[in-house]
């Protein structure tokens, strides 16, 4: 015990003495390094470009709603009581070794069931833990690129502007379908489907499984009917992109029917998965990618592709995020009162797109806002152009994204009132669809 | 074994060009050459696409990839070996225009050569391309199975990846019944009894998280930005000037951190540098930067027939390399051969970095884990620094905090001022936004928690000090328990060698004869986890190893 404690005292004492050995100043720094002068600055991030702008701003009636992520009714954030209860659980259940390469085995089956059904064939289904969403969309696009015979990958326009960019560093070729009718402000059902006919057999078709962001617009389930028509006829293959299941309706079930209507009727398919929204889990970054297979043999040989793809990158994912999701789904009781929870936040967001048509109206405006109260999600997509929407900001202190949309989670009862005052003010007299 | 390390340190590996390589190599033709553009204002080309195609096998990496066998090209837990599809065309052939940057990635007029045999309905020709082509719809009901577009029929080409070797090894150690059995292959640091350690520092921090009622918002794309701070101060000590030399952002552990300096590497330094790695290194050093569409090249490193670093080959390595290469370092500890040269060495080394203009990558993984000490530990690329050397550095909390699994590192890149900073980080931004978009945050909120609380902090140090002694002692207990089993080898290098690893220098057959008839578990490249190691099983595997060795040689 003695020895140990001195050898610690002289541990901790050549610590201090050593400090300054080799120590980098300014000038030594100066000299060795310009030979990063000629890199070029990036392109700026947009949507961050405005989160930092509303962080900037002093105003006292500022009021953000560019954020993509859950507020409740103060404006604040919000982690789940049920989460909560599993980090708790978690103290003293958990160790902090690697996972494997693929992630928690555990927890990928209890997100796979989640996503396609209590009797989904997991021993047909390829699944590997990833960094949320966009961790989920990379790995399954350098699939793609590495094992699909189609490099073209058609996304909806308009889309989450970061698929752009996953698909594009895949190195496949990133194409877009009409979706939205910024006419009519609904569903562009037939540029889609045309789309869809002309793009070549066997292309890969993004596609998110509800609530569409940023429109919150999604096909009707005989919408749903042409579409897969064409898709099978085209012989294309379908990438889901599931972000808000559970989050979109408050019925976890009803949010994931397209994408088990697609796996039922022998789709092939991908699957992205994020628990960023609908677990409020958004920092711990958790998610799954999965392929449905033929069968165990060919799930064991994509697995191990899947793996090499991960290997080089970061070499296995990181496990709280995981654990809280395996821990809440594992308990009975905290599983019925995670659905809760989450049914909850869907509530609020519904309850606030009501209000805040009816505050339009209230507010004088004449516009018909139903497209609002039609759209699933956490987001409305409004309709006003970038003008309006930089006068809102400029003017007003809103931050918004400026192609119109607005995050319904961000309003509450303290900025409802003066948010449809604003918009009464800059759309009143104008257009809010464009021909 | 001797004929394989031969190839690796020879002149031929040196002047191999990798425009003679057909296969593989051709995987990173297509890749898009950026050539740093004049300092001038606005967005600039930059290359869209690198092509993941490192899977491809060619003659030279066959032989590359049977040469790391032995070297134990695998770590921690489990490592899977470069894929090859020996007979698959190159998807070259079919996809890309290779160098050709006006193009798209994929020209859509060419005839589509379908890598897999699907039987599509319709078929595409140049002509008709976006039109709709003549398409059977047999029946709007379910696809049959006759439709190889269906779930069937769509990935019934995908070649299997090689099985994993440590990963085999660990089952294999799993299903042991042996009540002696002993795992020595496992690159995560055990206690005493042999049990996974979570720092009682960590979870201390956890329960203040908890209690603070900390929220899970995302983090920026860059990451916490205190946590980088911290990491900054904790790297390159207290008179470095972050603010404006330092590049950072939160990676994704160690790997995540040699991924981002890779790729920010081949399009800002140029793929057309190589990087040289040092012979034996960490397996997935190699697939990491290859994936990245750099050029991988060894530098000599160790010496087999003396257990030693071999000094003088690696100087030679470095001087031969092309002025402007970049050079990967272990920043200390080297795995797997816990080998570090010393620190005249090092000033040597970092002289010669210098003279060629090479830039040096340093990978840290063990700071304060290595000797106890984080500072001591953090001398060689702070010398580097300090000598006007260009470094990137690669810093992981994986094994010094214990946080494997939560995945918290920094990537790091000393530059000039602070406007080619603020450059240096959006670009790396825009690396990271389409790979994860943001870093987890539940490592970095404890690394953070940790120190910037002075008292924690403290109890920290003692913590990772704990565990180096406890293994330096495991080093020190062996070497005796050799002799007292009887072992005339000299096994002075257990002691000498640095961090989580021995490297014994016991060949594979005597590996392989420790794990049937001892049931001890290791790699088969002769590198034993000194955690593994405890009071209970040492005198147990001290016994064995000299068994194995007796009348043999442990030198190559």
């Amino acid at each position: 015990m003695k020895s140990h404690q001195s050898a610690l005292t002289i541990i901790l004492l050549s610590c201090v003495l050593t400090t300054t050995a080799f120590s980098a100043t300014a000038s030594s720094t100066e000299a060795s390094t310009n030979i990063w002068r000629d890199v070029p600055p990036g392109p700026p991030d947009a949507i961050l470009g405005i989160a930092q702008a509303f962080r900037e701003c002093t105003a006292e009636n500022k009021v953000n709603v560019c954020v993509g992520a859950y507020r409740d009714e103060k404006g604040q954030p919000w982690v789940l009581p049920s989460v909560r209860s599993a980090e708790e659980i978690m103290l003293s259940s958990e160790n902090k070794e690697y996972l494997p390469i693929e992630g928690d085995s555990a927890f990928v089956n209890k997100a796979l069931r989640f996503a396609y059904g209590a009797n989904a064939p997991l021993d047909r289904i390829a699944g590997v833990q990833t960094l949320s969403g966009t961790g989920a969309c990379r790995i399954g696009g350098e699939f793609l690129s590495q094992f699909y015979s189609s490099k073209n990958i058609l996304v909806p326009d308009p889309t989450w502007g970061n698929h752009h960019k996953i698909f594009k560093e895949c190195g496949l070729t990133v194409g877009t379908y009409r979706y939205y009718d910024r006419s009519t402000n609904r569903l562009d059902l037939q540029g889609m489907l045309e789309d869809l006919r002309n793009a070549p057999d066997g292309s890969t078709i993004l596609l998110h499984a509800c609530a569409h962001n940023p429109t919150g617009c999604d096909p009707t389930d005989e919408q749903w009917d042409q579409l897969l028509d064409v898709i099978r006829q085209k012989q294309h293959l379908i990438f889901f992109d599931s972000a808000y299941q559970g989050f979109a309706s408050g019925d976890a079930e009803a949010d994931a029917k397209a994408l088990r209507r697609v796996m039922d009727a022998g789709y092939p398919m991908l699957l992205a998965q994020s628990f960023a929204k609908n677990f409020g889990l958004y920092g711990e970054r958790c998610g799954t990618l999965s392929v449905v297979c033929h069968d165990a043999a060919q799930k064991d040989i994509l697995m191990s592709q899947l793996k090499c793809i991960v290997r080089p990158m970061y070499s296995s994912p990181p496990k709280h995020g995981s654990s809280i999701v395996r821990t809440v789904l594992s308990d009975e009781k905290l599983t019925q009162q995670y659905y809760q929870e989450c049914a909850s936040m869907a509530d609020r967001i519904q309850t606030m797109r009501q209000r805040l048509v009816q505050a339009l109206q209230d507010a004088g405006s004449s516009h018909d806002w139903s497209h609002i109260s039609e759209q699933i999600g956490m987001f409305a997509f409004t309709g006003m152009s970038a003008e309006m929407c930089d006068t809102l900001t400029d003017q007003y202190n809103i931050f918004l994204t400026r192609d119109g949309r607005i995050s319904i989670a961000g309003l509450n009862d303290d900025n409802l009132g003066y948010v449809a005052k604003a918009i009464h003010s800059v759309t009143d007299g104008k257009s809010i669809t464009s021909n | 074994m001797a004929t394989t390390t031969e190839n690796l340190s020879s002149p031929s590996i040196e002047n191999n060009s990798d425009e003679e390589d057909e296969g593989g190599r051709a995987a990173f033709a297509a890749q898009k050459k950026h050539k740093m553009s004049p300092p001038s204002v606005g967005t600039v080309d930059r290359p869209s696409s690198i092509r993941r195609s490192s899977l491809l096998l060619s003659p030279e990496w066959d032989m590359e990839r049977k040469s790391l066998r032995h070297l134990g090209d695998l770590d921690d837990d489990d490592q899977i070996r470069i894929a090859y599809f020996p007979n698959i065309p190159t998807i070259q052939d079919v996809a890309t225009n290779e160098g050709d940057d006006d193009k798209p990635a994929v020209d859509v007029s060419a005839p589509r050569r379908s890598l897999f045999k699907t039987k599509t309905h319709a078929t595409v020709s140049s002509d008709e391309e976006w039109s709709t082509a003549s398409v059977t719809s047999d029946s709007l009901s379910d696809f049959d199975d006759n439709d190889d577009h269906t779930v069937t029929g769509i990935w019934q080409n995908v070649p299997e990846a090689p099985p994993d070797a440590i990963l085999g090894i660990a089952a294999a150690y799993k299903a042991c019944e042996h009540p002696q059995k002993v795992n020595i292959c496992v690159g995560a640091y055990r206690d005493d009894n042999g049990n996974p350690y979570v720092l009682p520092t960590v979870r201390k921090a956890e329960y203040r998280l908890l209690e603070q009622n900390e929220v899970k918002e995302y983090l920026p794309i860059e990451g916490d930005r205190d946590f980088v701070y911290c990491a900054m101060k904790f790297a390159y000590g207290r008179e470095m000037d972050i603010e404006n030399h330092v590049a950072a952002v939160q990676s994704l552990s160690g790997t995540g951190a040699c991924m981002l300096g890779g790729q920010f590497l081949a399009q800002f330094w140029g793929s057309d540098h190589p990087i040289y790695v040092p012979n034996p290194t960490w397996g997935n050093h190699i697939k990491i930067f290859k994936q990245c569409g750099l050029k991988v090249r060894k530098y000599r490193y160790y010496d087999r027939s003396k257990n030693a670093l071999d000094f003088e080959g690696m100087l030679k390595d470095i001087k031969r390399a092309k002025d402007g290469s970049i050079i990967l370092l272990h920043a200390c500890a080297h795995n797997p051969t816990g080998c570090d040269p010393t620190m005249e060495q090092w000033k040597e080394i970092v002289s010669l970095i210098s003279s060629k203009s090479h830039i040096a990558f340093f990978d840290s993984a063990y700071q304060g884990f290595a000797t106890g000490n984080s500072e001591k530990d953090a001398q060689a690329f702070r010398y580097a620094v300090s000598q006007h050397v260009p470094i990137l550095l690669a810093q992981s909390f994986a094994k010094n905090f214990g946080l494997y699994g939560e995945r918290v590192g920094t990537l790091s890149i000393v530059c000039g001022d602070v406007v080619q900073k603020e450059h240096i980080m959006s670009e790396l931004r825009s690396i990271i936004r389409p790979l994860y978009s943001s870093p987890p945050r539940h490592g970095s909120s404890i690394v953070k928690t940790i120190l910037m609380d002075p008292a924690l902090k403290e109890e920290y140090y003692q913590e990772c000090a704990k565990m180096a002694i406890r293994i330096k002692k495991m080093r020190k207990k062996l070497e005796e328990a050799l002799q007292v089993a009887g072992s005339i080898h000299d096994w002075s290098h257990i002691t000498k060698q640095i961090g989580m690893f021995a490297y014994t220098g016991m060949d594979e057959a005597m590996c392989k004869q420790l794990t049937e008839e001892f049931s001890i578990f290791l790699t088969t490249n002769g590198r034993i986890s000194m955690a593994g190691l405890n009071n209970t099983n040492l005198t147990y595997v001290a016994n064995a190893i000299q068994t194995v060795t007796a009348g043999k040689t442990i030198t190559a």
